[in-house]
């Protein structure tokens, strides 16, 4: 029996899990995927944005804002990597420098500080590479980026070390309430819990119709992205968006917080919501577009595409709060960009429903803000290298050549709480097969190690999902041999 | 103080090769690094036979081919180490490494003969479209996996690319009971050796679909199956010409690409077209001392070719600690002219020329059935030669006296590939 049992372990479920483990509640968090962070939260532009964009007075204005001042504590308690880097909204016209305008007022309105406008040779000192007919640009200093993997997997392994339940590979297939508890039924399980928090992402809208009739939609959008070499990771300093028109945000272009460069995205309406294939003309859209802001980006460095699917509200905010139909039950729904900035802000918005809810809440004393560092043997000084490697042999051991990953950072991400379980999850742990050689390399090591630390058999290694096998059986040799 | 004279990176068949022949050239002081857990590179995921027709004119399987290097070696007494990986080399010759025996540790040496290989080219790098299941791999990691570890990847596979090992891993799967169902190139003509066509897709009756490529890959865990689609002679889908081939597996033998990050934080200068360093006749870089051989420098298609490029590097090496190594004469350019898509090597020095002839490798940009490798001198014919089938997948080589080079200082040389009319 759960006092709180969070549906969805994206970055919105992992940060509620976390803000709730600071008091004494049992908590449980249900995910229908084979990890964390395995949806919107695992695809999309990693921005931490200033907070311009909302409409003053929205969800998304108060919550992006509160967020985003969360992130600099927040991400050194749980060793996230995260880097404030400033953003910039680039206008190709007069009449987009009036857009500019509105932003920054918008901004003001929403209590967004450090925002300046830029004129063309501003502009141009800060970002040389971009293209010559820029007319100015708003720089907002607080805007950042940061890998929403990491995040989602350090809040809910720190959420777990306080106590926390994850239970992966279980959607939702019916609730019920019953006097004032709740039954939830996942395809092989049953929880109960007092309160439900409908995280679920594109299907907020699915888990809500299970309790009563929804007054709200969940429009699947999807964009696609390129993902390019680190070797053009500092063509732009700051992410770099166009002017936002009626379809968005435009594309944008931004280095990632591991030096990667990420192009993207476009934005399309899909009717299946766990479509996440990449297509050659959104994709050429996208390069094209994107040429808008810099015509010398070198796509020949591409090293990999993808989509991530946004929950898109009917409504045209964040649906956060109390069902005013079903009592005890959360929804935290729609939560679209800037849902990632928001999420810090978001979690301390549902400790306070749930507070209301439960009559006061009482601080969990052993609670602990701070997660264990994570080694990243790439980021080591040389002397920091050499003590480290004298201390655990499997330091020297690199496994992923492009990023340099060491066999002891894979094995503490398999063993940590929340811990790797596939190829992919290692992957947005601890980066293995994330460099230009996309694990031609490091994949037969990466599972071995899985294989081993695991204790299951090679062929039960899997990519992702529990049916992604990568090995089919043994060779005629191998098979002789046993 | 330098820890060593000669600091080999790589201790795949190039560095194997590079580090033999220095010893022999009187060098004693050599390391070789290799980041793997034995000596031999790739060659020993290579089971098939074939290796050694040039140097030892008799067909080795990968392994043997290693296995007669790494002996030399152990003979020779050269040090090496295993499980280590080079994180670092200066353009003063600082080697950076790292193992689990040793930690971490920084080297000086006198001379760096760079030889780390290649890596293959991805899914990602092309940008296959579609969904991103398990069952997509390149055809070396799946080579890998069944030649070393002993698994199978699956049991109806289509394979992209016609590069040698998408060659190789098309009978291999088929020895080992799975289907292949499909192999095709984009263009009208395989891109790996004609051998392998024929003993590996046409023995075994693989369907070899020219002027074709995959448009989209469908699955959600696990590869359910391939849009496969004719192009035309500029490479563009044909509309209407989709065929879904349903398969679990899709290997990619689309291109192999020289492993240079290490070489361009030394400050190797790199060209464009091979993706390798800029070098002269030695293999030498344009960083003193710094020398480079194998696959690392440009993507050979026979080992033996790599086999005696890097013997040229480790001597040259040699040379070089020895105080040998001349830089008086002046630097002949090499150039591509037409047809041709990169040269090795990229000058030539004369004083520096010890054998009577010059080797010159390079590739073609597109197929000829019959045609004359023109060699120039400030465009002036100096040696021709009639050829049958020149292709970018195999790599030609041309031998020039040196004495044919009459000692014009500063010269260009370039070679071009001219068709030759059927009657002629």
């Amino acid at each position: 029996m759960y006092d709180v049992l969070i549906i969805g372990a994206g970055v919105t479920g992992a940060s509620v899990a976390r803000e709730l483990s600071r008091y004494n509640l049992k908590i449980g968090i249900i995910e229908k995927e084979n990890d964390v962070a395995n949806a919107t939260t695992k695809a999309n532009s990693a921005i931490i944005h200033a907070g311009y964009d909302p409409k003053p007075g929205s969800w998304k204005a108060k919550l992006n804002v509160e967020g985003t001042a969360m992130f600099d504590k927040l991400c050194e308690e749980l060793d996230v990597p995260f880097k404030k880097n400033g953003s910039l909204v680039v206008a190709f016209s007069e009449e987009e420098m009036k857009t500019l305008e509105e932003l920054y007022e918008n901004g003001l309105q929403n209590g967004v500080q450090n925002m300046h406008i830029l004129n063309a040779e501003q502009t141009k000192e800060l970002e040389p590479n971009l293209n010559e007919e820029i007319n100015g640009s708003l720089y907002a200093k607080d805007a950042g980026i940061i890998c929403p993997f990491i995040l989602t997997v350090a809040l809910t392994e720190n959420a777990m070390e306080n106590g926390a339940d994850l239970m992966l590979n279980q959607e939702v297939v019916d609730i019920q309430k019953e006097n004032s508890n709740f039954k939830i039924k996942t395809t092989d399980q049953e929880f109960e819990s007092k309160y439900v928090i409908n995280c679920a992402g594109v299907f907020a809208e699915e888990i809500y119709s299970m309790v009563t009739e929804t007054d709200f939609e969940i429009i699947p959008r999807k964009g696609q992205y390129f993902v390019l070499d680190k070797e053009a990771g500092d063509l732009v300093n700051t992410v770099v968006f166009q002017c936002p028109t009626k379809m968005g945000k435009g594309v944008l272009i931004s280095p990632t917080v591991h030096g990667n460069l990420l192009v993207g995205p476009d934005s399309q309406d899909i009717e299946d919501k766990q479509d996440i294939d990449t297509s050659k003309d959104r994709l050429d859209f996208v390069r094209e577009a994107a040429k808008k802001t810099c015509a010398e980006i070198p796509f020949h460095l591409s090293i990999n595409n993808f989509a991530g699917v946004r929950a898109t509200p009917d409504t045209g905010d964040f649906i956060i709060g109390e069902s005013d139909k079903v009592k005890g039950f959360i929804n935290v729904a729609g939560i679209e960009s800037p849902g990632l900035s928001a999420a810090p802000a978001i979690g301390k918005c549902i400790r306070e429903i749930v507070e209301e809810l439960h009559g006061g809440l009482k601080i969990n004393d052993n609670f602990n803000p701070k997660r264990k560092k994570m080694v990243r043997f790439e980021e080591l000084t040389p002397s920091e290298r050499a003590e480290i490697v004298a201390q655990n042999p499997d330091y020297g051991r690199i496994v992923c050549r492009c990023e340099l990953v060491t066999e002891a950072e894979i094995v503490d991400a398999i063993q940590r709480k929340a811990g790797a379980n596939s190829i992919d999850a290692l992957k947005r742990r601890v980066r293995t097969g994330m460099g230009r050689c996309q694990g031609g390399f490091c994949s037969p090591r990466v599972m071995e190690i899985l294989s081993r630390e695991l204790n299951i058999d090679m062929c039960e290694v899997v990519k992702d999902s529990p049916n992604s096998r990568i090995l089919t059986g043994m060779t005629k040799y191998s098979r002789e041999e046993c | 103080m330098a820890d060593y004279d000669i600091v080999v990176v790589g201790g795949g068949p190039a560095g194997l090769a590079a580090a033999i022949e220095a010893k022999k050239n009187g060098i004693d002081s050599v390391l070789v690094l290799e980041r793997e857990v034995e000596l031999g590179g790739i060659l020993q995921q290579c089971i098939h036979h074939g290796f050694g027709l040039h140097v030892f004119k008799q067909e080795l399987t990968g392994p043997e081919y290693a296995e007669f290097f790494i002996n030399e070696l152990e003979e020779l007494n050269i040090e090496y180490k295993t499980n280590t990986m080079v994180l670092d080399v200066t353009n003063d010759k600082e080697v950076a490494f790292i193992n689990p025996q040793d930690g971490y540790q920084i080297i000086q040496a006198n001379a760096v003969i760079l030889a780390m290989g290649c890596r293959e080219n991805t899914r990602g790098a092309i940008g296959i479209p579609g969904s991103r299941p398990a069952g997509v791999m390149t055809a070396g990691a799946a080579q890998r996996l069944i030649n070393i570890e002993g698994y199978m990847v699956g049991k109806e596979a289509v394979i992209m690319g016609t590069g040698d090992i998408g060659l190789i891993m098309a009978r291999r799967l088929t020895l080992e009971g799975a289907k292949v169902k499909a192999i095709m190139s984009r263009r009208n003509y395989p891109a790996g050796l004609t051998r392998n066509v024929v003993q590996c897709l046409h023995d075994y009756d693989i369907p070899l679909n020219l002027q074709h490529t995959i448009t989209y890959i469908h699955g959600k865990d696990r590869v359910e199956g391939v849009t496969m689609v004719r192009v035309d002679d500029n490479r563009k889908p044909v509309p209407g010409s989709e065929e879904y081939i349903e398969c679990d597996t899709l290997l990619l033998s689309v291109g192999l690409i020289p492993e240079n990050e290490l070489s361009q934080k030394a400050g190797v200068e790199m060209e464009r077209r091979s993706k390798g360093p800029i070098v002269n006749e030695s293999r030498e870089t344009n960083v003193d001392g710094i020398f480079a051989c194998g696959n690392v420098l440009h993507v050979h298609d026979v080992v033996d070719f790599v086999t005696e490029e890097s013997r040229t590097a480790g001597k040259a090496a040699a040379a070089y600690i020895k105080g040998e190594y001349s830089r008086k004469g002046s630097l002949m350019t090499v150039e591509p002219g037409s047809s041709v898509d990169y040269i090795v090597p990229h000058s030539i020095d004369p004083q520096r020329v010890v054998d009577d002839k010059i080797e010159f490798m390079f590739r073609s940009t597109k197929l000829f059935d019959k045609c004359r490798l023109i060699v120039k001198q400030d465009g002036e014919q100096i040696k021709s030669a009639k050829k049958t089938r020149v292709y970018p997948g195999e790599m030609e080589t041309i031998k020039v006296k040196a004495d044919a080079l009459s000692d014009k200082p500063n010269s260009k040389i370039t070679i071009e590939v001219e068709e030759v009319q059927e009657d002629e």
